[in-house]
């Protein structure tokens, strides 16, 4: 791809390869793990239905995770797309939300984590359709009707669990429980942002709140749930310091390309 | 959890101008899971552009065991197959 394609400033930010490529990193390895932690309950879905639902889930982010972190390895121009640098970074070099990263639990709390990430996630799409970097906006506009259905899908059985017997809606609590404290990083604008928001090229995340808080109250209420209170909120995602989880993530997720460098289909 | 559920049909409309076709079923609590089943079950690879969902319950068919009395008559009729004509080039789905 041709560098000069790129606007020159992006490319010499503050961070290492640039803000440009960082935040590349942030969109694509959301995709990229919540994707793998789907690809967990392949098998083990409480139904066969399930299963193939989960798995689309996934198919989609792992296509999106492609779009960007290609892109990003564009950008960078150091030889890497996106399976160098999807299988062959550390933890720390990781620069996906915390929220993605949590452990699958149960049912309930993979619904719980899909609905919070993925309506986030369609506020962010939405608005990137509209990004100065037509790439991304490209990206975004494909992205946009896969995220929507994601969305529908888990706040149909955020109502579903929540409003149904009392095992499951003290599963559906729980779950969205262990989501909360990890809401606020899915908002925060750093340094890394603020500049290309300024340039139109980033969505300014804090902006998306107030429509996130909106929906979530909504579905909450259609499903008879409690309003969230919020702990207070962990970050360090988007700057590589993540949960214990992530390793263990990446283990299973990199042991192949890792051991076996040459392997092909 | 799927034992409890029950069976639906599922039928897809390939495209535009064709009749809906059954594909399979899924297990699903209602009509409206059933649908999202059926979507990621039978149109992954882009196979249709509309979904009907039946209760397999709802369905009436025929007795197997009467399959002789309810088809075989219609074998020797060939006089009832529209075969004497010329259907235009036009006309693809008939």
């Amino acid at each position: 791809m041709n560098r000069d394609f790129f606007p020159a400033d992006t490319r010499t930010d503050s961070a290492p390869h640039g803000a440009m490529f960082d935040y590349l990193l942030r969109l694509g390895d959301d995709s990229l793990i919540l994707c793998q932690r789907l690809t967990e309950w392949c098998g083990h879905a409480p139904a066969l239905e399930i299963d193939l639902s989960l798995a689309n889930i996934g198919l989609d982010l792992i296509g999106q995770a492609t779009l960007f972190l290609n892109f990003a390895g564009a950008i960078e121009d150091r030889g890497r797309d996106g399976d160098r640098l999807a299988f062959h970074r550390d933890a720390s070099d990781f620069r996906n939300c915390l929220l993605v990263e949590q452990p699958n639990g149960d049912f309930a709390q993979t619904m719980a984590r899909q609905f919070l990430f993925s309506t986030a996630q369609l506020g962010l799409f939405e608005q990137l359709m509209l990004s100065t970097e037509p790439r991304i906006a490209e990206i975004a506009a494909k992205g946009v009707k896969e995220v929507r259905y994601h969305a529908d899908l888990a706040a149909d059985w955020i109502v579903r669990l929540g409003d149904g017997t009392d095992e499951s809606r003290n599963r559906m609590v729980v779950g969205l429980d262990w989501c909360w404290r990890f809401i606020d990083e899915l908002f925060l604008v750093d340094d890394v942002e603020a500049g290309l928001i300024e340039q139109g090229i980033a969505v300014d995340r804090s902006a998306l709140r107030g429509a996130f808080d909106a929906r979530l109250s909504s579905v909450l209420a259609d499903a008879g749930l409690p309003a969230p209170v919020y702990p207070r909120g962990v970050r360090g995602g988007r700057a590589g310091r993540h949960s214990e989880h992530l390793g263990h993530l990446l283990a299973t997720m990199q042991h192949l390309p890792r051991s076996y460098p040459d392997a092909v289909w | 959890m799927s034992q409890d559920w029950p069976l639906w049909e599922v039928f897809i409309r390939t495209k535009g101008g064709l009749s809906h076709r059954h594909v399979g079923s899924v297990h699903a609590p209602d009509g409206e899971m059933a649908l999202r089943h059926a979507r990621d079950t039978y149109t992954r690879r882009l196979e249709g552009v509309s979904l009907w969902i039946a209760r397999s319950s709802d369905i009436v068919a025929s007795d197997p065991d009467q399959a002789g009395a309810l088809f075989e008559p219609a074998a020797d009729k060939i006089y009832r197959h529209p075969t004497f004509y010329d259907i235009p080039d036009v006309v693809r789905h008939i």
